[in-house]
């Protein structure tokens, strides 16, 4: 048997089928992460040549640098509000669809649309204006108060983070979708016995339902937490980073750096900040869900 | 029993309304766009009725919005944007189904570091990448350039789009596949003519987001295209917001509905395959 296998030719087929991927994986992948690095120890300007300057940009950063130090605020405000806020959406959202009730298909296709148009612009300007101080977001809330309500949203400095939470809470769909297939896949048999037992839906919900599907609710909370760390185009678009830069996103910051600037080196240290902070979040949440995530294996 | 069924009733009314309710929320946003794309300026705001005012609907906005810029009409930037967006899900889906099908089929030495490679990348944020390959990209002349924008998907880059097909094939027995090679076909063989009939449900979804983030991609086009004949779709709307003369809000409007119409055709077109197709990611192992 050994001998067998050792005699066998190596099969090359794999490889050549997967040399476009491994192409791709050393040009687009493992090259730009070394070099970023190396760029995040440089001065690197637009024009002439780049100068090595150790660990300067990184002291900068932690040390003088106002502006990160107000755009990450921006950026830590926007994330811990909005994933929450958006899981809890999107399990809600779920768990209506969830329902056994005709024609809900047809609403799980509807709730689905605003995903799809998601980060395009045209929803950005739509945003925009729906939140303008005479759109109908104001008129309708006006209605309610039995007065005029003159929120200048966008432009407000306490109030144009949560127009982007809100966008980003409208776009619930994939999140949603994850958890709806978990719920379907929580066995009926528990809750019949529940109901025997005289465990009202409610208890139901949160004694069953949830403990039982919390490594989706995991999954989903990193998944939006690490989107939401990276988001771009609502607080460009529709903020533009503004009033007082409380919408002033990290990643915008990188972008104006970069792009508009030219401060190549400077703007690859702000990304390798800001993949920390990522990296960071990503492990305190793996790490406490020790203590509260049910794992059904 | 009589009072069981009214509470049946009962029930199912409450989680209609709620069902109605929120998708009221949810999609009143675009109907107000595509009512305010047939009012005048003046009737779009201090209303959340999204109807014009009897009488005073208009079509001017839509004749405006499809006249789009002084040059062109919309048609010549959504052209723009297919110039990138159909090499990009042509590219994408091929490279993709290939080295998912190696990976999900195939035993080979370094299977293993391949797959964790793909998840590693899976999770590293995309602006990890950004800088370094504009710089790539100016050194060899890319920028400005469609290619700039669909280049990587020849090389099967986006990890997500193999995950989620090598998800879909471990559902599929293998015993399909060992029939074929009893049958005396080879691996491309097996791929074109067993597999992929079977997992057209993911090629598809995958064809269609690809194609709808595309459409979506505003940073892309913002960073690597700069030349007025090369502008896309997504620029040219942002771009309806910076002019300084006096804005026409329901022409925005008209334009947007107009980027926004492909992709909602294209959704239902597909929506059957594509929202178990994103499901299935998540929620199997």
């Amino acid at each position: 048997m050994t001998k067998e296998k050792t005699k066998k030719k190596i099969n090359y087929v794999p490889y050549l089928m997967l040399l476009p991927w491994m192409i791709g994986f050393v040009i687009f992948k493992v090259y730009p992460i070394v070099v970023s690095f190396f760029y995040s120890l440089q001065e690197y300007p637009i024009l002439g040549d780049p100068e090595f300057i150790g660990l300067e940009n990184y002291i900068e950063i932690f040390t003088k640098d106002e502006i990160f130090r107000t755009s990450l605020v921006a950026t830590l405000k926007y994330v811990l509000i909005g994933t929450p806020v958006v899981v809890i959406v999107a399990f809600f959202v779920a768990f209506i669809l969830n329902f056994k009730l005709k024609g809900v298909n047809f609403f799980r296709t509807a709730y689905y649309i605003p995903s799809i148009l998601g980060g395009n612009v045209a929803v950005s300007i739509l945003w925009t204006m729906l939140f303008d101080v005479n759109g109908p977001i104001n008129t309708v809330l006006s209605v309610f108060t039995n007065g005029e309500v003159a929120i200048n949203w966008t432009k407000d400095a306490n109030f144009a983070i949560f127009t982007l939470i809100i966008l980003k809470a409208w776009q619930f769909g994939s999140t949603m979708l994850i958890f709806l297939s978990a719920l379907q896949g929580v066995s009926k048999s528990l809750y019949e016995a529940a109901s025997l037992d005289g465990a009202s839906k409610i208890r139901q919900l949160f004694s069953i339902t949830v403990p039982i599907i919390t490594p989706v609710i995991l999954f989903n909370a990193i998944n939006v937490l690490v989107k939401a760390f990276q988001e771009f185009n609502s607080a460009y678009l529709i903020t533009k980073g503004g009033p007082n830069k409380t919408t002033y996103f990290l990643n915008l910051y990188i972008y104006e750096e970069a792009f508009q600037k030219g401060n190549y080196g400077y703007a690859s240290a702000l990304t390798w900040v800001l993949l920390a902070i990522i990296g960071i979040f990503t492990i305190i949440i793996f790490k406490t869900s020790d203590n509260y995530v049910y794992y059904n294996d | 029993m009589e009072l069981t069924k009214r509470s049946k009733i009962i029930n199912s009314i409450i989680r209609y309304t709620l069902l109605i309710i929120v998708g009221v929320i949810l999609i009143y946003p675009l109907i107000w766009m595509i009512g305010s794309s047939f009012k005048d300026n003046i009737d779009i705001f201090g209303t959340f009725n999204p109807l014009p005012a009897s009488g005073r609907g208009t079509l001017e906005n839509i004749k405006s919005a499809w006249n789009i810029s002084s040059d062109h009409t919309i048609w010549f930037y959504f052209g723009n944007t297919l110039k990138f967006l159909v090499p990009k899900t042509f590219f994408t889906v091929i490279s993709c189904t290939l080295t998912a099908y190696v990976i999900a089929r195939k035993n080979f030495k370094g299977k293993k570091f391949v797959f964790t490679a793909v998840i590693v990348t899976l999770l590293m944020p995309e602006l990890a990448f950004r800088i370094p390959l504009y710089l790539l990209y100016r050194q060899v002349g890319l920028l400005d350039t469609f290619a700039s924008l669909f280049i990587q998907d020849i090389f099967a880059s986006s990890s997500f789009f193999i995950f989620m097909i090598i998800q879909f094939m471990r559902t599929i027995p293998r015993q399909l596949d060992e029939a074929a090679v009893i049958d005396g076909c080879n691996d491309l063989q097996i791929l074109s003519k067993i597999i992929v009939p079977v997992i057209k449900p993911i090629i598809i979804t995958v064809g269609l987001l690809c194609f709808m983030w595309g459409m979506n991609d505003f940073q892309g086009p913002l960073i690597y295209l700069n030349s007025p004949d090369k502008t896309v779709l997504s620029m040219i709307l942002k771009q309806q917001l910076d002019g300084d003369t006096m804005i026409v809000y329901g022409k925005i409007f008209a334009a947007s509905c107009l980027a926004l119409l492909p992709m909602i055709a294209l959704f239902f077109a597909g929506s059957r395959y594509f929202v178990d197709g994103v499901a299935s990611t998540g929620g199997k192992e």
